[in-house]
C-alpha cells in the first residue's frame, strides 16, 4: 500500500484570550485605521444587538437572532470584501451587513416583520438574509459563476453556521465551486451550536473544514475571536478567489454567546460554567485589550465610542418606529413584475378589506 | 460572450426538437441566457433538447452540473440575481422534488422578499407524464404541486408551435416559470414551425376548437386524446369546444368561463391524479364563475389517487379517448 495524497487543515491564532500576541502579528494588525474601524464595528454592532433584544422583548420586534459572539468574524468579512463583490448571508451576520452598507433601521424592519427589510438600498446586490439552513450556499455558487460566465474580476463571500454543514446544499454547493474553479470563499462561523445541537452530534469529523478538501478546496481553521486571524484568512480567501485562483473554506471557531433567538432559552441545554469560559474568550475585549496596550486605546475613548453607537442605535430604532407599514396590497405588489389578471380580483379583495389607506 | 447569428427558417419540428430551436433562438438573441443541467452539454441532454447548443454557444453558457438537482436549482437561482436567464434542465420531474426547497423558498420569493430589489428570471425544465414505458420516478404529473405555490408560473405546451413560442415567452419573463414538456408527445407529431423568434402569452389559453356543446378543457400530453375524443363526438353530432390551458398557474379563469357560459357543459382531462389536482382549481372557478351557466355538473377525467403504476399497467391509468368521450356522453345526456 502506498499514499497517494496528503491533506492537512491548518488553524490560525495570533492573540491569546487576553489579546495579547505570543508571537509575531500579520501584516494586518500594522493598518491602525483598519482596526479601530474594526473595533467600531464590533462596539456597534454589539450596542444593536443588546437593543434589538430589549426591543422584542417590549414587543417592538419580532423574534431576532442575537449576533453576540459573532462580531469579529462579520467585521473581518465585510472588511475585507470589495463593494463589487457580494455578500451571501445566513441571519447571524449583522456585523458583516453594516460594513456592507444595510442600514440598522433595515435590520430591524427585517426582524419586525417588514418586507422593506431586505430592499437593501447601498449594497443592491448582496443577497437577502437566507431563513431556510445552508440553501444560501447554493446561490453563492450561482453568483459566483455568473461572476466566472461574464469574466468579472469579482468574488462571493457566503456565511452559513456550523449545523449547516451538515446539509447537502453545502456539500453540494463546495463540490460545485472546486468543479468550476469558482470566485468563492465560504465562511463557516462554527459557534458550537444549532439551536441545542452540539457540534459533536453534526460530524463526527474531527474539523468542519476539512469537508472542504472532500471538494478539493482548502479548508483553514482560524480563532474566530481573533480579529487578526480572521481578518489574514479572510484578506488571503477573497486575493486567491480575485485571482482565479478559485474557493476556499474557512472555519471560524467561536460560541454563540446568547439564545438562538429570543425565542429560545438556552439554559435548557448548556451550563453556565461553558458560557463563563466561552465569555473569556470573547473577542471585543481581545481586540480592546491589544488596542489599549498598543497605545490605540484609553478609557475615555472606550466611553465615548459606546455613547456614539448608542446614540447611532436610537436613531435607528426612531426611524424604524416611526415607519408606518406598508399598504396591505404590497402583499401581491412583487410577487411578479407585473400582477396577472389572475391575481387582480384578490388585490382588489384585499384593497377593499382594507380601505382609507392609499391602496 | 459569444453570441452566433441567427437566419428565420421554417422547419417541420417534433415538440423536443421546437424546444430545442426556442433555445437556440433565445440564447442567439440574449447573450444573458444560459442552459444548466446534467447531460445537457455534451451529451446534448437525454432527450436530446439541448442538443448542438454547446458547439454553438461554448461551454461558458452550455453547463454540465454535476448531479445534484437542489444544487441545479439554487444555483440558477444565484445566476438569476445577477442579471443571467439561466434554463435549468432536470432530467425528469421525478427528480425535481431535491430542488423543491430551492423553488418554492427562494425562487418564488426572491422578489417579493427583496421588494424587487433582486428577481429571479429564469426556467426550469422538465420532461414530465406517462406513456413512454419509462422506469419508476420517471412518468408523474406533479404540475399541481408548483401551481399552489405563489410566485411561480406552471407553463405547459402541447404541440411544436406552442413549444417554441411558449418557451420562448418562458425565458423572456422577468420570473420563475417551471416549463413542463410532456414527453409522451416529444416526438408523437410534427409541426411545422418558423424559427422567427416570435413568443406566445403566457397567462393565456389556447382554444383549439371552437364547439357549442361541451367545453373540454386540458393540458399537455392529454390534449392529443382530447381532440380525437372531439373527433369522435363530433361524428355523433357533439359539438366539443376544446381549450388547451397551457399556463395553470395563474389561471385564465376568463377564457374557461366566457366558454362555459357558451357551451353549458365542462369536462376537465388531466394525466395527473385526481385529488387536489390542476382539475380541481378549475372545477371550482366554474362553480364560482358560471354556475349558473351550467347545465350539468363538472366532471373530471384524470388519473387515479394512487401511485404511477409501472409502465406494464400505465394505459389504465393515462386518460383514454373513449373515458372522455364516455364522460361527455355523460353530461350531454343531463
Amino acid at each position: 500500500m502506498r499514499q497517494i495524497h496528503e491533506f492537512h487543515v491548518d488553524s490560525t491564532r495570533y492573540l491569546d484570550d487576553h489579546g495579547k500576541p505570543p508571537g509575531e502579528l500579520p501584516p494586518q494588525a500594522g493598518n491602525t485605521i483598519r482596526v479601530l474601524a474594526a473595533y467600531r464595528n464590533m462596539v456597534l454592532t454589539r450596542t444593536f444587538d443588546s437593543k434589538a433584544i430589549a426591543l422584542q422583548r417590549t414587543g417592538k420586534c419580532g423574534t431576532y437572532p442575537s449576533v453576540l459572539g459573532h462580531e469579529v468574524v462579520g467585521t473581518a468579512i465585510g472588511q475585507g470584501m470589495a463593494k463589487s463583490d457580494v455578500f451571501v448571508p445566513y441571519y447571524r451576520d449583522q456585523a458583516a451587513h453594516l460594513l456592507r452598507g444595510v442600514s440598522l433601521t433595515e435590520l430591524l424592519l427585517y426582524w419586525g416583520g417588514d418586507e422593506r427589510g431586505s430592499a437593501w438600498q447601498n449594497c443592491p446586490e448582496d443577497l437577502p438574509i437566507s431563513v431556510p439552513i445552508a440553501t444560501q450556499c447554493c446561490h453563492a455558487v450561482g453568483v459566483a459563476a455568473a461572476m466566472k460566465i461574464r469574466d468579472e474580476n469579482r468574488a462571493v463571500v457566503c456565511c452559513i453556521g456550523d449545523g449547516g454543514t451538515s446539509k447537502g446544499d453545502f456539500l453540494e454547493s463546495i463540490n460545485l465551486a472546486g468543479a468550476w474553479h469558482l470566485p468563492v470563499v465560504f465562511v463557516v462561523i462554527n459557534n458550537q451550536w444549532a439551536i441545542s445541537t452540539p457540534r459533536s452530534l453534526q460530524s463526527g469529523a474531527e474539523t468542519i473544514a476539512q469537508k472542504a478538501i472532500s471538494a478539493g478546496l482548502p479548508g483553514h481553521i482560524v480563532d474566530g475571536n481573533d480579529y487578526f486571524a480572521t481578518v489574514e484568512a479572510l484578506d488571503t480567501a477573497l486575493d486567491r478567489a480575485h485571482g482565479g485562483k478559485g474557493a476556499t473554506v474557512i472555519e471560524a471557531v467561536t460560541y454563540r454567546l446568547g439564545d438562538h433567538t429570543t425565542a429560545d432559552d438556552a439554559t435548557r441545554y448548556r451550563t453556565a460554567e461553558d458560557l463563563k469560559r466561552a465569555w473569556e474568550k470573547d473577542g471585543i475585549k481581545r481586540l480592546q485589550n491589544w488596542l489599549h496596550d498598543n497605545g490605540h486605546w484609553s478609557p475615555d475613548k472606550e466611553k465615548s465610542l459606546q455613547a456614539e453607537c448608542k446614540q447611532t442605535v436610537e436613531r435607528a430604532v426612531e426611524k424604524y418606529l416611526a415607519m408606518e407599514a406598508e399598504p396591505p396590497t404590497a402583499m401581491l405588489d412583487y410577487l411578479f413584475e407585473t400582477l396577472p389578471a389572475a391575481l387582480q380580483p384578490q388585490r382588489e379583495q384585499i384593497a377593499s378589506k382594507y380601505r382609507g389607506g392609499d391602496l | 460572450m459569444s453570441r452566433a447569428k441567427r437566419s428565420i427558417e421554417t422547419r417541420d419540428v417534433t415538440l423536443v426538437e421546437a424546444v430545442n430551436m426556442a433555445l437556440h433562438r433565445a440564447m442567439a438573441d440574449d447573450a444573458n441566457v444560459v442552459v444548466l443541467g446534467e447531460d445537457i452539454a455534451t451529451n446534448g441532454g437525454v432527450f436530446r433538447a439541448t442538443v448542438g447548443l454547446k458547439e454553438a454557444f461554448g461551454f461558458k453558457r452550455v453547463m454540465d452540473t454535476p448531479l445534484a438537482e437542489n444544487l441545479i436549482a439554487g444555483t440558477a437561482i444565484g445566476m438569476a440575481t445577477q442579471g443571467l436567464r439561466p434554463v435549468a434542465e432536470f432530467q425528469f420531474m421525478g427528480f425535481i422534488y431535491a430542488g423543491m426547497e430551492q423553488i418554492v423558498s427562494h425562487a418564488a420569493r426572491m422578489r417579493n422578499r427583496t421588494r424587487g430589489r433582486l428577481h429571479c428570471p429564469l426556467v426550469f425544465r422538465a420532461p414530465f407524464g406517462g406513456g413512454i414505458h419509462a422506469p419508476e420516478h420517471h412518468s408523474e404529473s406533479t404540475e399541481a404541486l408548483f401551481a399552489h405555490i405563489p410566485g411561480l408560473r406552471v407553463v405547459i405546451p402541447s404541440s411544436p408551435q406552442r413549444a417554441y413560442g411558449l418557451l420562448l415567452a418562458a425565458i423572456r419573463n422577468p420570473d420563475p416559470v417551471i416549463f413542463l414538456e410532456p414527453k409522451r408527445i416529444y416526438r408523437a407529431v410534427t409541426q411545422s414551425v418558423e424559427d422567427n423568434g416570435e413568443a406566445l402569452p403566457l397567462d393565456t389559453c389556447f382554444t383549439l376548437r371552437e364547439g357549442d356543446d361541451v367545453t373540454l378543457i386540458t393540458w399537455g400530453a392529454c390534449v392529443q386524446e382530447t381532440l380525437q375524443a372531439a373527433d369522435k363526438l363530433a361524428e355523433q353530432g357533439v359539438s366539443c369546444e376544446v381549450i388547451d390551458v397551457a399556463t395553470v398557474s395563474p389561471l385564465d379563469r376568463e377564457t374557461l368561463l366566457c366558454s362555459v357560459a357558451k357551451t353549458g357543459r365542462a369536462v376537465i382531462v388531466h394525466e395527473a391524479c385526481r385529488n387536489g389536482g390542476v382539475g380541481a382549481e378549475v372545477a371550482a372557478s366554474i362553480a364560482e364563475g358560471a354556475f349558473l351557466d351550467l347545465q350539468a355538473p363538472v366532471v373530471r377525467v384524470t388519473g387515479y389517487d394512487t401511485i404511477m403504476p409501472y409502465y406494464r399497467n400505465e394505459q389504465y391509468y393515462l386518460p383514454q379517448v373513449e373515458d372522455i368521450v364516455k364522460a361527455v356522453e355523460q353530461v350531454i345526456a343531463l
